[in-house]
């Protein structure tokens, strides 16, 4: 099982915040299952500014997903 | 110091504490950011952190700043949630023996939180429309003068 959460605008394209997916050994077998649950979801997640973060440390590219990965993808920032 | 609040703070409060027992210290900045309603118009403000990842993402960031200009401590308050015109979101304090470091440490960190720091802020306007504010080409050009 993985754990995806959603910020920002993610969350209000996917309509959650936070979903478990079927088990996944790489981030692009994650992609893969998010887009065959909603393609425009996936569109999002690969457009521009979007960073993926694994068991909340930042991640690039198709890194290995641990059992019960903890996977959050994270649109562009800005507090303050 | 990194803390995520969901409640109205008092930065007078927090100053003090920063500031006080301090015997080496010659200077303590601050910067107060306060929500703002755009043009007289009210505007709710939302943010959303992701809790654990964004203060250990802050304090990274508040190390970098200690080393980079010899601070002798640093805090970093934010609001979480949603947060009324006129409310404090953000408040930094720096510490250092003198005023120039303090004064840049401050200008720094707060260019890091407007466009790096892992936060996502919703707008909600008058009409009731709600959009996700994204870093401004002057937040990325203030960010990069630091290199």
């Amino acid at each position: 099982m993985a754990r995806v959460l959603l910020f920002g605008r993610l969350r209000d394209i996917a309509g959650w915040r936070e979903r478990d997916f079927a088990p996944a050994e790489r981030m692009s077998a994650l992609k893969a299952l998010i887009r065959a649950a909603d393609a425009r979801l996936a569109d999002a997640i690969e457009g521009p500014g979007v960073q993926a973060a694994v068991d909340k440390a930042l991640a690039r590219g198709d890194v290995a997903l641990a059992p019960n990965a903890e996977v959050a993808f994270l649109p562009a920032m800005s507090g303050g | 110091m990194i803390r995520l609040l969901t409640e109205p703070f008092d930065p007078g409060v927090e100053l003090n504490a920063f500031s006080a027992g301090r015997t080496v210290t010659g200077a303590v900045a601050s910067f107060l950011g306060i929500a703002r309603g755009e043009a007289g118009q009210p505007v709710a403000l939302e943010l959303e952190a992701y809790p654990g990842f964004t203060e250990q993402a802050i304090a990274a960031f508040v190390e970098t700043a200690i080393d980079r200009f010899g601070l002798q401590d640093a805090a970093v308050i934010h609001r979480i949630g949603p947060i009324a015109p006129g409310e404090p979101i953000v408040l930094v304090l720096t510490a250092s023996p003198h005023r120039r470091e303090a004064f840049q440490a401050c200008d720094y960190l707060m260019d890091y939180l407007k466009s790096r720091a892992p936060f996502w802020k919703k707008e909600h306007g008058p009409d009731g429309a709600a959009r996700w504010v994204e870093p401004t080409g002057r937040d990325l050009s203030d960010i990069a003068r630091w290199g």
